[in-house]
Parts: structure tokens; sequence; C-alpha cells
């Protein structure tokens, strides 16, 4: 008991970022699952975090485990889960929150929450990134390494083809016709695509951006229905296809996800749809200038957010979990989460941290550090429901068979309505 | 006395890889076909005993059927050329040719490469505009193709990745089985006036066969066991297009947590190697003359 309250005091101390605890009375020892594709400058972060984080409370050892990819630590996560003997906290996908919650293998962050600053740190996150860390009225994960889908564009080619470099499409029609433009090919082809949207892997992630522009919404709140067959999401889907098969500025098939920012450095694609997560991978390859713009408009402006959550397991015993808070609230301070942004080119995930003297330097050097979080208030929740990996899937197939060619988009959306429809409702 | 003792002894000899097999090949395998019958344990929810319900969602997933079929051709594709081609190479590098070890190192080099590593590499091979193949195919005024990202395509791509890894490692075998035929069998078909390809089809292949036994099963295995680079190149993609069984028992139970359907689809791919194999000794076993 005494342990709980003194931890509860150093949560005051680290919330307000001042004043080691006096005494530090035994030590509590967290592990702490973190993804990372690759090794190499994350690991050294994050290293560096959780040796700064136990400095300043020395009762607190946090063990960062590096688990591999998102995919390859969930799967790690539960399987320690379902043995019992979780790792205490875990970065894992937003989307994976449904999966977690039906596993029983997380705790909400609200169990935590005890003084009023508390209760304005879990307010303080941008309101785009807490609709897929909150269901049933509670929050799940609290926003880590969060990210949302943006439009690069090359300056130089825009310029070879006569188009206002400074100037990215503003909405579909604008997007089409820019990218006829910049397509350049000869008898064997097309040597210069006018845009690129990834498709291999996650198309859905991609489509999102999509079908949020043509007006709709691929599930509900509650994650146990999905609206894939609906007309808007056909518009956007058909949107996509056309864009290859119709206006040829875009290439025929899947294209793959981890070749496009090459495809862009190497000057084969005008235009490309990723992640702000490429933020600094393009900022140091790009040999020529490039500017980063808002997804463009349909009906709306619209993308979807993405990226990691940090999540608490419910077997880890209590003093663990407090001390995983503990360490939770003191990574998301506004200084901090400044911090990671300007190492990472993940979107800070509160607007106070665009207030720090790192960030608003960094932006100001940098302007398109600032369009993912000029992005966020269009942003809506990415695709996650229950058995999300399976629900998910069953729309991949579908925009995978559409943009082969092998169906018509409205009749791969019917299709991967009726897999999801199966899968789901046993949820209602 | 000494009989029973003797007994004991060789138990106690068998015993630390018995506990071994049982432990991690034999228990699994049990406990696989166990929890197909059960239920896939949800929160709070224990498994219950479902009978064949498991393999019954298994025969109506339309999924499983595409992942058979890409599987049969798959195995279609890469059993019959890679042990041609390893059969093909260990008799061109067991002749006295210049440069010989250099030859075998470099048949030999992408067996020794990790799977990833070489689906990376490949990865590279058939990305569109800028890849190997492409940028040959261009040289020689071919227009450029989307090699994995096309269904129709990305299987025989993903085929051929797997004969470029395996053909070298059954050379091994071939080779060292040619190695074994004594010299004076070649003397004495010369002196006969055998002509190479005679001799090849009336004394090597024969000859060769255990060994040929040996590579085709292993074939097999690794026709239904071959999965990482799929992981890595299509993950499965386009639209199942290269789904293989392996690759779907990973995803139903690592992406979609439905283990007990996991372990049903399991048991109908061990059942089917295990017949596989099965036929594989029985009608060939007869066919072939051991020295």
């Amino acid at each position: 008991m005494r342990r709980r309250e003194f931890l509860k005091g150093a949560a005051a101390a680290a919330g307000i970022g001042m004043a080691k605890p006096a005494i530090a009375q035994g030590s509590t020892e967290i592990s702490f699952y973190y993804p990372v594709a690759v090794g190499g400058p994350i690991t050294k972060l994050i290293d560096t975090l959780a040796a700064d984080f136990e400095k300043e409370n020395p009762s607190i050892k946090v063990k960062p485990i590096y688990a591999g990819t998102y995919q390859e630590t969930i799967v790690k996560a539960l399987t320690a889960h379902k043995s019992g003997n979780p790792p205490t906290t875990s970065v894992l996908l937003s989307t994976d929150m449904f999966t977690l919650i039906d596993e029983d293998a997380v705790v909400p962050i609200d169990d935590f929450i005890k003084t009023d600053a508390d209760k304005k740190w879990l307010d303080s996150f941008f309101p785009a990134f807490m609709l897929n860390s909150q269901t049933g009225g509670k929050t799940w994960g609290a926003p880590f390494q969060r990210s949302t889908v943006v439009l690069y564009w090359n300056k130089d080619l825009f310029k070879e083809a006569g188009l206002d470099p400074e100037k990215a499409p503003a909405n579909w029609a604008e997007q089409v016709t820019f990218a006829q433009k910049l397509t350049k090919s000869d008898s064997s082809g097309a040597t210069q695509w006018g845009i690129q949207v990834p498709s291999s892997g996650f198309p859905y992630w991609l489509f999102q951006g999509f079908t949020t522009q043509a007006g709709g919404i691929l599930m509900n709140a509650d994650g146990n229905r999905t609206f894939y067959d609906k007309p808007e999401i056909v518009e956007g889907l058909s949107y996509w296809v056309e864009l290859s098969r119709k206006h040829k500025v875009h290439p025929t098939g899947i294209v793959e996800w981890g070749t496009t920012p090459k495809d862009f450095f190497e000057k084969k694609t005008a235009m490309m749809w990723t992640t702000t997560g490429n933020l600094t991978n393009v900022r140091n390859n790009a040999k020529f200038p490039f500017g980063v713009a808002m997804l463009p408009a349909g009906k709306r402006r619209g993308s979807p957010t993405g990226g990691g959550n940090f999540y608490i397991s419910k077997k880890a015993p209590r003093a663990q979990q407090e001390a995983a808070f503990q360490f939770i609230r003191w990574v998301t301070t506004p200084e901090r989460a400044a911090q990671w942004c300007v190492d990472t080119g993940y979107v800070a995930v509160r607007p106070d941290a665009f207030e720090t003297a790192a960030l608003k330097k960094y932006v100001a050097d940098f302007p398109p550090a600032a369009v993912a979080r000029d992005q966020l208030p269009f942003a809506v929740a990415e695709l996650s429901t229950h058995e999300n990996q399976r629900v998910t899937k069953a729309l991949n197939d579908g925009l995978q068979a559409a943009l082969t060619g092998t169906k018509s988009p409205e009749q791969a959306m019917r299709d991967s309505q009726a897999e999801a429809e199966r899968i789901l409702s046993r949820y209602r | 006395m000494h009989r029973f003792s003797s007994t004991i002894h060789g138990w106690l000899l068998l015993l630390p890889a018995m506990a071994l097999l049982v432990l991690f090949t034999h228990w699994p395998a049990l406990a696989t076909l166990i929890d197909s019958f059960y239920s896939t344990p949800r929160q709070r929810r224990a498994p219950v005993f479902v009978g064949l319900e498991n393999y019954r969602v298994i025969v109506d997933d339309p999924v499983f059927w595409q992942a058979l079929s890409n599987n049969l051709w798959f195995a279609l594709g890469t059993i019959p050329v890679s042990i041609g081609l390893a059969l093909l190479m260990a008799l061109w590098v067991n002749d006295r040719i210049a440069g010989r070890t250099i030859v075998r190192m470099a048949y030999f080099t992408p067996t020794v490469l990790p799977m990833i590593a070489v689906a990376n590499i490949w990865l590279f091979f058939y990305t569109p505009q800028y890849g190997l193949l492409a940028q040959v195919l261009s040289a020689f005024g071919g227009s450029s193709q989307n090699w994995l990202g096309s269904k129709d395509t990305a299987l025989i791509c993903v085929t051929i990745v797997a004969i470029w890894k395996e053909a070298g490692f059954f050379m091994i075998f071939y080779l060292a089985a040619l190695q074994q035929i004594p010299p004076n069998l070649g003397e004495a078909a010369a002196l006969e006036g055998a002509s190479r390809l005679y001799f090849f089809r009336r004394v090597q292949f024969p000859l060769l066969m255990p060994t040929t036994l040996f590579v085709l099963v292993n074939a097999v295995i690794n026709a239904f066991r071959m999965v990482d680079h799929i992981i890595v190149m299509t993950r499965g993609g386009p639209d199942n297009a290269t789904s293989l069984l392996l690759f779907r028992v990973y995803e139903l139970g690592f992406s979609f947590w439905d283990t007990a359907l996991a372990a049903a689809m399991t048991v109908v791919l061990l059942v089917g190697l295990a017949l596989l194999a099965l036929g594989q000794y029985v009608f060939l076993e007869k066919r072939i003359h051991y020295r």
C-alpha cells in the first residue's frame, strides 16, 4: 500500500516534470515490448528514454525488448499473455485494440487515472488519435508513435511538366489532371508515373484515404459492423482503379509499399501517398526539392490515422502496471512528444507539443513537419473491428482483386462485405 | 540378467533423444490433433468440443481451396524442375572441367543464403521499371511488367525463387552419389563403346535412384514447407494468388488468432504429407536398385 502511495507521489512529481523522489524503496522492473522494423537509431532513442526515466525514477527499472515488426510484436505479446507471463507494457498497433480486448489481454488506462493531473493528461491528446484508443466508454491505449497518410511530390518534375512546383493537387480532379501531365512514356510503356498509391500488405489503410474523401465510413465505433459495399466506398475504389485503368497515370496491378519511396527517389513517380513516418527517410534520400501536402479532397478532405499505442497487460502485477503507467505518462509529456516527433518523423501526439521550443524550431526549419498536424482535424479512425486482422483481410482481398482487374469495384466490395458480415455477426 | 541390463542400457542411451522427440514433435502433433476438435478459446469462453466443425469450416473456405491449388501448382513447378536441374548441374560439375570448384560453389551459394535474404534480393529483381528483370527486358525492347503485383505472374515468380534456392542443395546429394559410382563401370562402358547418353540411362541413373528417392521426398516436403519468401515478397497476395497451405496456417493461427482452425488445417496438411511420403516409399521402393 505504501508503495502505491509513493508511486502516486512520483506521478505528481513526474507530471510537473521536476523533483526527484527522496526515498527509493525497493525497485519495480517493468518489461516493455517495442516493435522496430529496422534496427539502429530508433532502438537507441528508446534506450535513452528508458535510461533517462530510470534516472528520474530510481525505484523503477525499464527493460525495453525489441520484438520485431508490429505483427511479430503482437504475436509475441499475445503468446506471452497466454503463457501467463506477459510484458508489463507494449507498443502495439492502435487497431489491435479490439483483438487485445477480445483476448482479455489488456487493462483500460482509466484504471490508473486518479488525480486531476492524470485526467488532464488523458485529455491532452489530439482527439483524432483517441478514436482508435477508446471504445465502450473506456480508454485502452495511450497514443505514442502515430502517423497519417500524406502526399509527397517532386517539385522538379512539377516544373518540368509546366505545373506550379509549390502547389500540390487540392482535389480529386486536380490529382488526375496533374498526374496526366506528369506521366511520361516511351515504346516500352510508362517511364514516369504521375502518382503511386501503394497497395501491397495493407491496402485498406491508404484506401481509407479515398473512402473518407468520398464521404464514406468503413465501420462503426463498436467495431462490430462494416460498410464495405456502401456507394461512397465503391466510389472511392472506382477512383483508385480508374487512376490506372482509365487515366493510365498510376501503375497497374499491386504497387509495393516498401519500394514506393524508392520509386519516388528514382523519379519513377512524381507523386506518392505514404505515411508521415517516411518524412525523415524522404528528407535524407530525395536528391531534389520535394513538397508534402494533405491528401487531395473529394467531397471532403480525409485520411486515416495509424501507428502504435501503449497498452498495459492485464496479467502483470499491479505494482508493475502502476510503474508502467508512470513511464507512459513520462514519455508522453509535451517536451518528449516533441523530441520524439523531431527524431522520428511521427506526429507529436498532443497539440501542446507543437508549442514547445524544440518543435517550433523544427517546424520553422522544415514546414512539411506540420502538414500531418494540420490534417488531423480531417482524420478518421483507422479501420479496426473485432477479429480485426480477419475483417481487414476481407477488405484487402477485395481491394487487390479490383486493382488487379479480376473483379469490378462493386463486385469486390460486395464480396468483402459478405465475408466481413459472416465474421462479425456473432459480435452483435 | 545380462540381457536385462543391456536392455536398460539401450533405453538409457535412447532416452535423451526420445525425450526431445516426444516433447517437441510427438506431443505437439497430438495436441494439435486434439485441439482441432475444439473451438477456439475466446475471452473467458473456454474451448468446447465441436467435433468435425473446424474441418467443415475449412472445406467451406474458398481461400483454403485456392491455397491448396496454389500449393499443388507450386509443387508441380518446383519438384521436377529443381530435381532435373540438380541432376544436370551435378553431372556437369562431376566432370573434370576448368574451375570446377568455383562452379560448384556458385551452384551451392543460393542454398547457403537465408531465405529472407534471398527473397529480398529477388524482390529487387522483380521490381517494375528499374528492377534487374525490367532493365534486361527493356534493353531488348520488352515492356515493363508488374511481376509480383499481377495475379497471373505472382505465383510463377515465387516458384522460380524456390527452384533457384533449392536446386543447388539437391545437387550436392547427386554429386556425392555420382562420386560413389565405381569408375570401372565407366571404363567398361567406354570399352563396349556405349554412348554417354546410353551410359547415363542404363548405368548412372539407375544407380542414382536411391538418391533420387531421398531428394524427391525432400523436395515434396519443401514444396509444402517453404513460406518465408511468401511472407517477404507478397504476403499471400495479390488477392490470395500466392497463398500456400502453410502460409494460410500461419495466417489463421497468428494473424486471426483462430487457433482451433489453424490446428485443424495443420492436421489436414500433416495427413496429406504423410500419405504422400508413404506413397512415395511404397510405389517407388520397388523400382529402386540398392547395391
